[in-house]
């Protein structure tokens, strides 16, 4: 782990003075110890959060704990929670990305029509699509870094520009998986696995968080990721080439998203120039549910997976135990504030 | 009812192309120049449903020689860019225009407006709240459009002699219009107690398993169907909002393994949706004409230029029906329907 606030929890402080700090001089508690060890292991909130939704749901809701119920949730979370791992890299470096949705929705059309309309191989449509996602990465990351735009500016003007992109490319029509080649319907082919059917989609989203968490946690990349977000011009001056990497953020998230779109493409069995369009804030709650810090610098890529599953278990857990569609909008609602107001209070840990 | 909304179309389109003709000559109504300006305002650019009326409307005004100014709302649901597109129509000396509201109530102040200024108003597809806040409704009956689905699956599992197990997909929380009467209009079609008609989910009866949402969209309908599976694996019928959903609920089913068990059917008469029919994945649809919708709309307005006359609704109904049409190969004893063979010739988008 490479965050700079593990190093902030010391076990033997040096005492303050008491008529500075009065209330420190109390032993810890154990409340006081719940925080500082929330603090020092990023991903114990939400694991914790997700063990008792799923124990929960597991009294309320019946079949839930079924093998292929659980797969289920898998499959469900497959395309958010791509989304999502895109997202938390951006949101380490202290940025967010509003054009998510609209970057898969533009690559699964480019991914769908090359190999549907225009007779292009299966692989090479695939490898067009990925390329097309990487190349939106890199606009918002050119427009982030170069021109010196906020995230959240660069990302809502691009949401437009590929949503109209995908409209035009797409002529607003929907792309039939059965005109499509078999490798791009791929990610929605199902292997068995003592009674869970997994998707190859879910699947990839498991791969593509090792290899993330890998590349950020093993690498000197990873680690100038954290500083970057953390503290942009102490990382500055360590020498860190802090415009590279969040280029190289950018890209890498984007190409994240097209691997997103090619799960849509086989969990749906098409490519729909209206699928996805919510998806950017979906992306953004998985991220915060997940333990990552929206001020950059704090959280674990396994955190998001864990966020973007929470989401899937309370709303398939809800809809099994028959509770009106209203209701699960607003348990989400309340698990992303209480979230945040977690995060905030572990980020108070006493030193 | 009886419909025979193919030739009625017919005659009508004939019947607005000689009066156009015979009329072309001496209009002076509406804009100074003499030119008629017809304005349609959509709900989105991105729907093929709307995408199509368009089509449907620069086709007509290209025939009637008259022009036509095109808007839209941003996004489902944006009032504002409809009010905006409404007063640059009135500036812009419209005859007539085409509204399909985002918003029901919300757009009606700026209607009243056009309308004082001596523009007819018509409403595409969405009625506007009061409805009389329009000159016209020019829409799709979407109870009927239920009502023919459900008729057609009752008489499916009457023959077969099994007790269907629904599944309800609908379109969101929201209750609106549409969405209430495409479902309710199914249920009654079917023969369910639909207690109040204008409330999604207020029936009690067995036979309905539960009802989800879909936003109308593949990765919806798939995820509510899985999860309406889960609730219970017997469901055998499948109600969905439109193809879309539709699509989504088949995969559902598909890697379930159930999908030779259930009969799957819906509203529309989208083009990959008729396909769907043919290939046997969807028993039956509805099929709206949003093409005719807009250019008996542009016909409405070329009329109105030349004699001020006004359209009168449907018989028995309080709007203009535009016409739906039931498509399934596998028709049933008493409910007329149509081939997807036919379907793909009538199909839009």
């Amino acid at each position: 782990m490479t965050t700079s606030n593990t190093s902030r929890v010391p076990t033997s402080d040096p005492q303050p003075p008491p008529t500075v700090l009065t209330e420190d001089v109390r032993p810890p508690t154990l409340v006081d110890r719940a925080q500082r060890l929330l603090h020092a292991q990023a991903t114990l909130g939400p694991a914790g959060v997700l063990l008792l939704t799923i124990v929960a749901f597991s009294v309320i809701a019946p079949n839930f704990l079924a093998p292929a119920n659980i797969s289920l949730i898998l499959q469900q979370t497959a395309v958010i929670g791509t989304l999502a791992l895109g997202q938390t890299l951006i949101i380490l470096t202290m940025g967010i990305d509003l054009s998510v949705g609209s970057i898969m929705v533009l690559c699964s059309i480019v991914m769908g029509r090359l190999s549907a309309d225009f007779g292009v191989p299966g692989p090479l449509a695939l490898l067009v699509g990925l390329a097309c996602g990487m190349a939106c990465g890199l606009f918002n990351g050119l427009l982030v870094t170069r021109v010196k735009l906020p995230p959240f500016i660069v990302t809502l003007g691009s949401l437009n520009i590929f949503f109209a992109l995908n409209l035009w490319f797409s002529r607003s029509e929907t792309v039939r998986g059965t005109d499509m080649s078999q490798v791009l319907l791929w990610t929605g082919q199902v292997v068995t696995v003592g009674g869970m059917r997994l998707t190859y989609g879910s699947l990839l989203m498991l791969v593509i968080c090792a290899l993330l968490a890998y590349a950020l946690h093993r690498t000197r990349w990873g680690r100038h990721v954290y500083a970057t977000g953390d503290d942009r011009e102490a990382a500055r001056l360590a020498g860190v080439r802090v415009d590279r990497i969040l280029l190289s953020v950018y890209a890498v998230a984007g190409l994240v998203y097209a691997v997103g779109a090619w799960i849509l493409i086989g969990r749906i069995a098409s490519a729909s120039p209206q699928a996805g369009v919510m998806d950017n804030l979906d992306s953004i709650t998985a991220v915060v549910l997940g333990g990552t810090s929206l001020f950059g610098g704090r959280g674990l890529i396994i955190g998001t997976v864990m966020g973007a599953l929470i989401v899937g278990v309370c709303r398939n857990g809800l809809s099994l135990a028959g509770v009106d569609v209203l209701w699960q909008n607003f348990a989400v609602g309340v698990l992303v504030i209480l979230a945040v107001s977690l995060d905030q209070w572990i980020r108070k840990a006493r030193r | 009812m009886t419909h025979a909304p193919w030739t009625r179309r017919a005659l009508a389109a004939a019947a607005g192309t000689g009066l156009a003709l015979s009329l072309a000559a001496c209009s002076d109504a509406g804009a100074d120049d003499g030119e008629v300006l017809v304005g349609l305002i959509t709900k989105t650019e991105t729907n093929p449903f709307f995408v199509k009326m368009k089509e449907g409307a620069e086709a007509a005004a290209d025939e009637h020689g008259v022009t036509l100014q095109s808007f839209s709302g941003d996004y489902d649901g944006d009032n504002e860019s409809q009010v905006q597109a409404v007063e640059n129509l009135i500036a812009a000396g419209a005859d007539g225009i085409l509204v399909t509201p985002n918003d029901s109530e919300a757009i009606v102040p700026a209607l009243d407006q056009a309308r004082a200024a001596g523009i007819m108003v018509i409403a595409l597809d969405t009625p506007t709240e009061p409805e009389d806040a329009v000159d016209a409704t020019f829409a799709t009956d979407n109870f009927l459009a239920g009502e023919y689905i459900g008729q057609w699956a009752a008489a499916r599992f009457e023959a077969e002699g099994v007790e269907p197990r629904v599944a309800m997909l609908d379109l969101n929380p929201n209750q609106i219009a549409v969405d209430v009467a495409r479902d309710q209009g199914f249920l009654q079609g079917l023969g369910v107690d639909i207690a109040d008609p204008g409330q999604i989910g207020d029936e009690d009866d067995d036979r309905i398993v539960g009802h989800d949402v879909t936003e109308g969209a593949e990765e919806g309908g798939r995820t509510a169907m899985e999860n309406l599976l889960q609730r219970d694996p017997d469901i055998n019928l499948v109600y969905t909002i439109n193809e879309p959903a539709a699509a989504g609920a088949y995969e559902a089913l598909n890697a379930a393994g159930v999908a030779e068990d259930v009969v799957i059917v819906s509203v529309d008469g989208g083009c990959p949706g008729v396909e769907n029919v043919e290939g046997g994945l969807l028993g039956a649809t509805s099929m709206q004409f949003p093409l005719d919708m807009a250019a008996q709309g542009v016909d409405a307005v070329v009329e109105y230029a030349a004699s001020g006359r006004t359209p009168e609704p449907s018989e028995g109904l309080d709007f203009v029906d535009t016409g739906v049409e039931l498509i399934t190969d596998e028709p049933v004893d008493g409910v007329e329907s149509q081939d997807s063979a036919w379907g793909l010739e009538n199909c839009w988008g």
